[in-house]
């Protein structure tokens, strides 16, 4: 492959998703973006798209926008992403559909879309994002880390109704990390959880692009339907 | 658009041919067969490469996006996906109704 990739990147206002657009334009990469807010940065080799990832319409035209300027797409990385902090018995329903909106059908859509484009050179990189809430059961997340189960399983399978594309879907499980994502957490809360880990300290936006890295490398079309927590999970 | 659409469906069929062994015989024009579920010319795979390469065809066509697998499509008694001809028509109303509905 020695033309320039294309790249999208949900969630690239702030937080991981900003990093991981100047990251991979760094690296060559066209990034197309998207978040709901405009973002405070222009970088040559970044197109942004303010809009909902569960809004189909919009995630639609995006995608033929991209198809119609560059008539392919490399590489998917789906890291728009909100969580919230409550027990059960004080989380309103309307909660519920907004994490479940912007996690699970925001990766759905986006997963459907990307892979329509990334068939036609049979060739496909997906990564979605997890998180360890899920394997630590962790109180107060219940809709979040099982919004989250849900990309795992949804990333198994579709691994394996795509690869007769050459598409390859993984995901990347990140231990907090410090973005505005945990802000809320109390100290306490968030100590018990570091010390959950094999190795105990906050993660690193470096830590997740290099999993992403190995994940989208060309090398890894054998690597699919997996996904790798950090921290020693 | 009907004759327009079975038009541009028989192209995506004509391309997407060159890479099946059961071809779609795509030169019976509309009552060319495509799936049926049991014993259509389209396996799977083949049938998912068809409908997103006729669906961007038509977007560029007629610069409005559609989703031909929608709910609709996929419980329809008569599925849409049988023929090259019953496929136009089920476009000609989803393009119909988008452009009613905005
Ligand atoms: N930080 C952590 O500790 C941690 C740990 C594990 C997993 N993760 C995962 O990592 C991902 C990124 O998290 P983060 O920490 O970077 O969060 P963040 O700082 O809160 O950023 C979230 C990003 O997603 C965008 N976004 C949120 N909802 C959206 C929607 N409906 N449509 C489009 N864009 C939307 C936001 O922009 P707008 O507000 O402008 O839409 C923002 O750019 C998430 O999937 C999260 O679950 C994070």
């Amino acid at each position: 492959m020695d033309e320039t990739q294309v790249m999208i990147i949900t969630g690239t206002r702030k937080g991981i998703g900003k990093y991981l657009a100047h990251y991979y334009v760094s690296k060559g990469f066209i990034v197309i973006g998207c978040s709901r807010g405009e973002v405070d940065y222009k970088l040559s080799g970044y197109q942004h798209f303010c809009l909902d990832v569960s809004d189909e319409k919009k995630v639609k035209q995006m995608i033929a926008k991209i198809r119609k300027t560059y008539g392919r797409l490399d590489v998917l990385i789906n890291n728009a992403g909100i969580a919230s902090m409550n027990h059960i018995l004080l989380t309103p329903a309307h909660t519920v559909h907004n994490i479940l909106n912007t996690n699970v059908v925001g990766t759905f859509l986006f997963c459907r879309e990307a892979a329509k484009l990334m068939q036609k050179n049979k060739y496909g990189r997906i990564v979605n994002t997890s998180t360890v809430a899920t394997p630590l059961k962790l109180e107060g997340e219940a809709i979040y880390a099982a919004s989250k189960a849900a990309i795992l399983s949804f990333t198994e399978i579709i691994a394996r109704e795509l690869a007769n594309f050459g598409i390859t879907v993984n995901s990347v499980g990140p231990t907090p990390v410090e973005t505005d994502l945990i802000r809320s957490v109390p100290k306490e809360k968030m100590d018990n959880l570091l010390a959950r880990q094999a190795i105990s300290r906050f993660g690193t936006f470096e830590d997740i692009s290099n999993v992403i890295d190995f994940f989208i490398k060309k090398e890894s079309e054998f690597v699919t339907g997996q996904n790798i927590y950090l921290g020693g999970i | 658009m009907y004759e327009k659409i079975v038009n541009l469906i028989i192209m995506q069929a004509e391309e997407l041919n060159e890479t099946l062994e059961n071809k779609i015989p795509a030169e019976l024009g509309a009552s060319a067969s495509l799936f049926d579920g049991k014993d259509g010319i389209l396996d799977s795979i083949a049938l998912v490469t068809l409908i997103v390469a006729v669906e961007q065809s038509v977007e560029d066509e007629f610069e409005t996006s559609i989703i031909l697998a929608n709910e609709k499509a996929m419980s329809l008694k008569n599925s849409p996906f049988k023929t090259i001809g019953s496929l136009a028509e089920y476009i000609v109303i989803l393009l119909n109704e988008e452009n009613t509905n905005g």
